[in-house]
């Protein structure tokens, strides 16, 4: 048995072992690692369907699943509800963060503001998304209207309180920096607080576009006659479990590209917060 | 010689936090600076300096009296006082050559103007070759001679600095010292020095001002004559260490107060 300590394991950490805490991994081991998990992921599936532990009725085998994902495009037009299901996310989304960043910074930048507005929004923030649908459905029928006031209510206030934060939190030394330099009220905030946020407001738009995706497929469970979320209901009502996991995994890989996309903007807007 | 700025039985107490009792972090202090002065304010840590110089600077109210900058009170800041801080406060998200314009496109100035000015002080300081990196891209050392030169392009009255050099190794330091001190001979800038370095506040200083432990008030205020332009030669000799005796002395009996 080799030991975990003493001369082996302090020549292990000399030689910069795997098991050196923090050590970066080369991109070629880093990209074969990530690719690795889900080869495991879908041999395990295999191997439970397949290998017949679990009932077809319950979990569809991968081969079936894509079966039924060619079957979706081709035949049910499947394209046009990932389609309005994406608009939807962008709609709700886009209309949450133009009117929620800009209240964000100016509750961040000035406390009378905040103290006027953050109750309420702590409030509001911890109201369940889901439990306006039946009075959004009363309100707005069950066209896009609902679903996008829906993904509006999901990410608003936790946009609006992020933002918050993040401004509230700029660096007072940069902020007196700029009053030495002779910067007045306006000039800190465009000059010093905005492009201080930038990076880490984009961060956390990022991050809950992921949220918009999950109260998307709430809206489109109930009342809705197109789009990912009413397929994979449809789907549940003829027990087609390939056509309800290949619908999951099409919102995973829109979710996954989006976040590369916002990744990738990040970087080329601002090369300064890496570097 | 004219009286370039005036401090004016400035006092500072901060009131006590959840009901305790309040701080008194300067006793009223008294100070005149004249034009050209290269003031080195010289005192324990929590003596109370820094807030002096942040009172200066309009980034702090005194509790009472007054600055009077060429003969005006000073109750904000202002570009008229460039300011130097111990930590590292270039913007991160602007280039070299934009922090140094920053103060100069708060006041609108144009362009062209904007890229002399810059143009001057980068060389100045020494950062030729540097205009488009980003502050993380810089030694500590290359960062604080940008925010010399952001303070220095608006061209202030007056250069307060707080332990600018603080963060530094000690090589570096000394190199920073010079190099200030060629810059402070060359365009003869009115600067107050804040540090609790004794070598360093003697080598820059025409006059090092000693303050006392908490509450902080001026206890000496000594004229250091040794000739200009310095060389860093200068701290060998007997003048030098005679001036650095004195000082460690008086500093020591404050810092004993504290520990």
């Amino acid at each position: 048995m080799r030991p975990l300590w003493g001369q082996r394991a302090r020549e292990a950490r000399e030689r910069g072992g795997p098991i050196t805490p923090l050590k970066p991994v080369s991109r070629a081991r880093k990209v074969a690692l990530g690719i690795a998990f889900f080869v495991i992921f879908v041999a395990l599936w295999s191997l439970a369907t397949f290998g017949g532990f679990v009932s077809k009725t319950f979990l569809a085998d991968p081969l079936a699943m894509l079966r039924e994902g060619y079957t979706l495009f081709a035949e049910h037009g499947f394209l046009k509800d990932v389609g309005m299901t994406v608009w939807r996310v962008g709609g709700g989304f886009a209309l949450a963060a133009l009117l929620g960043v800009p209240l964000g910074i100016a509750m961040g930048a000035f406390k009378p503001i905040e103290a006027f507005f953050e109750p309420f929004v702590s409030f509001a923030r911890y109201l369940p998304a889901s439990a306006f649908i039946p009075l959004l459905i009363l309100w707005a029928g069950i066209g896009e209207t609902q679903k996008l006031l829906l993904i509006f209510i999901g990410v608003f206030f936790q946009i609006v309180l992020m933002v918050a934060v993040i401004v509230g939190s700029t660096r007072r030394d940069l902020v007196e920096a700029a009053y030495t330099l002779g910067a007045a009220p306006s000039g800190i905030v465009r000059r010093v607080l905005l492009p201080s946020a930038a990076p880490q407001i984009a961060e956390t738009l990022r991050l809950v576009l992921g949220w918009a995706w999950t109260y998307v497929i709430v809206a489109e469970l109930i009342g809705a006659s197109s789009g990912i979320g009413h397929m994979i209901t449809d789907s549940q009502a003829l027990l087609n479990t390939g056509q309800i996991i290949f619908g999951i995994i099409v919102i995973g890989v829109i979710g996954l590209v989006s976040d590369f996309a916002f990744k990738w903007a990040n970087q080329r807007l601002f090369p300064w917060s890496l570097a | 010689m004219s009286r370039k700025l005036v401090i004016d039985r400035v006092t500072r107490v901060f009131p006590g936090v959840n009901g305790g009792p309040p701080t008194q972090a300067l006793m009223p202090t008294t100070l005149a600076v004249d034009d050209n002065d290269f003031i080195t304010i010289l005192g324990p840590s929590g003596c109370g300096k820094s807030t002096l110089l942040r009172v200066i600077a309009g980034l702090d109210t005194p509790t009472q009296g007054d600055v009077m900058l060429d003969g005006a009170r000073v109750t904000a800041p202002g570009a008229d006082r460039g300011m130097v801080f111990q930590s590292y406060t270039l913007f991160p998200w602007l280039t070299v050559r934009e922090n140094i314009c920053f103060g100069l496109r708060e006041r609108n100035v144009d362009a062209k103007r904007q890229d002399e000015i810059a143009r001057h002080w980068i060389g100045k300081v020494g950062l030729a070759g540097f205009e488009h990196h980003y502050p993380k891209m810089l030694s500590g050392g290359m960062q604080q001679r940008t925010a010399i030169a952001r303070a220095l392009a608006n061209d202030p009255k007056i250069l307060l600095l707080d332990e600018p050099f603080g963060a530094l190794d000690n090589q570096t330091r000394s190199l920073m010292q010079e190099q200030l001190l060629a810059l402070w001979e060359a365009e003869r800038k009115t600067i107050l020095f804040v540090t609790h370095d004794i070598e360093e506040a003697i080598f820059m200083a025409n006059r090092v001002v000693v303050m006392s432990a908490r509450p902080g008030r001026i206890k000496a205020d000594v004229a250091v004559r040794l000739p200009h332009p310095r060389h860093y030669t200068v701290k060998t000799t007997p003048e030098f260490s005679a001036l650095k005796a004195q000082l460690t002395e008086e500093i020591r009996v404050e810092a004993l107060k504290v520990a």
